[in-house]
């Protein structure tokens, strides 16, 4: 594969150019604080929804940052965080495997079952 | 000639057929960097973006307009937040995009090298700077990555407050005294060509084959989206009563959209460069956030480690 690299230049994409900071020797940042993902739920009887993820130190700044950060215009009425680090996910590159079992049951589906039309609604 | 990898033809099926790319899914390395380039600089653009504005926090003529510069401010920080977790879904760390930024390898908009000087400035950037910001992030919407275009996509709902306060703060300098209109004018005259800027080097500039547009990271080119912008520009600016700083700058029948004259290209490449008027100045305010803030993170950590030392205890 032989990629060349993309030259173009768009807003959000500005140019490599040497700046002037170049010497700048930045300290190691010893207090990383771990990441954590959002789940908003944003009216009452409707389902916590993944909002997105966000860094703080703790459980408390978590959700003190949450409301900050994804509910400033009232998105929201209750808040929930997990940190990353705990949340397991399938493969994504197994999906067609992993998924594949509910693809040939069709029967599970209403539409499979034809019924006179004196039925009507069911 | 060479041959494509099958991973790579189906990557680009995905793409053909409008589905979204997600972290995990495979991409081809010019895609990952090209992707966290782009999004990185955006983050930083959002987040050095709130130097000229914050400059006037202080200083706005009213409460009102404080809060709303406040509540502005706020959102961009916000902005910044849900760029830089979307770039790191691409496996680069928050420290190292920062680093970058502070070091000045990374880059962001050239527009906030420019001063603040009036407070008119507050209403130029929002109606001309967000306006040009919006045509792009708009389109962004749309684009392939995943974690980018949901970014864009919360961002967008945000981000027309902003270019309406704008121009409604122009509006009242526009009906305001002598003095009033000549400083909404001057903050239009030196606000509008660093904007036209924002949208990037020519069309024809570009060398290579529009790889990004293959890809549909992008889905407009920058001529296309600066003729948007002076389109919808320079007919607003007839309701402020104002006018735009270019004797070009003329409705083409023929076309159906507005000639204007050519940008400053030499000042583009300059403030690129580091020498903008403002590039240092922008640099150091960051480097100063960072570094002196760097004691509240320690504690911020040290106090929820001493929490959680407590709760073990207290639970055994």
């Amino acid at each position: 594969m032989n990629f060349q690299f993309i030259k173009k230049m768009y807003y959000g994409d500005i140019p490599d150019e040497p700046g002037n900071g170049a010497a700048y020797q930045t300290k190691p940042d010893t207090a990383a604080w771990p990441l954590w993902e959002v789940f908003i739920r944003s009216k009452r009887g409707l389902d916590h929804k993944h909002a997105g993820s966000l860094k703080a130190a703790d459980a408390t700044m978590a959700i003190e940052n949450a409301r900050d950060v994804y509910t400033r215009r009232q998105e929201g009425v209750s808040i929930w965080v997990v940190e990353s680090k705990y949340i397991h996910a399938s493969n994504p590159d197994e999906a067609e495997s992993f998924f594949d079992p509910a693809e040939d049951k069709v029967y599970r589906h209403p539409s499979f079952y034809e019924l006179p039309d004196e039925v009507k609604h069911m | 000639m060479t041959t494509i990898h099958p991973l790579e033809i189906n990557f680009q099926d995905k793409i053909d057929q409008e589905a979204k790319i997600e972290p995990k899914d495979w991409m081809p390395d010019a895609y990952r960097k090209t992707n966290l380039r782009q999004i990185s600089q955006h983050a930083h653009s959002e987040v050095v973006g709130m130097l000229p504005e914050g400059n006037w926090i202080t200083r706005a003529p009213s409460l009102k307009r404080k809060a709303i510069l406040i509540a502005k401010v706020q959102d961009e920080a916000g902005h910044g937040l849900y760029l830089y977790c979307a770039a790191e879904t691409l496996g680069q760390s928050r420290e190292q995009m920062i680093d970058d930024l502070h070091s000045g390898k990374a880059k962001y908009s050239s527009i906030f090298n420019y001063p603040t000087l009036t407070w008119a400035d507050m209403g130029a950037i929002g109606w001309l700077v967000d306006g040009a910001a919006i045509l792009n992030q708009v389109m962004l919407c749309r684009t392939s990555y995943g974690p980018y275009a949901r970014a864009m996509v919360r961002i967008c709902k945000e981000e027309s407050f902003h270019q309406r306060q704008g121009f409604e703060t122009l509006l009242v300098l526009s009906k305001g005294t002598e003095e009033q209109k000549a400083m909404c004018q001057d903050a239009i005259n030196r606000w509008w060509w660093p904007s036209l800027m924002m949208f990037g080097p020519k069309d024809s500039e570009s060398t290579n084959s529009d790889q990004s547009m293959k890809w549909k990271i992008k889905r407009k080119s920058n001529d296309e989206l600066r003729q948007n912008f002076v389109d919808m520009i320079a007919e607003q600016i007839k309701l402020l009563g104002m006018t735009l700083p270019d004797s070009h700058l003329k409705w083409n029948e023929q076309r159906g959209s507005y000639d204007f004259g050519e940008i400053n290209w030499d000042e583009f490449w300059n403030v690129v460069k580091g020498n903008g008027p403002c590039n240092k100045e922008r640099i150091d305010a960051r480097r100063k956030a960072h570094e002196e803030g760097a004691w509240v993170r320690e504690a911020a950590l040290a106090y929820a480690d001493k929490k959680n030392k407590i709760k073990t205890v207290s639970a055994a």
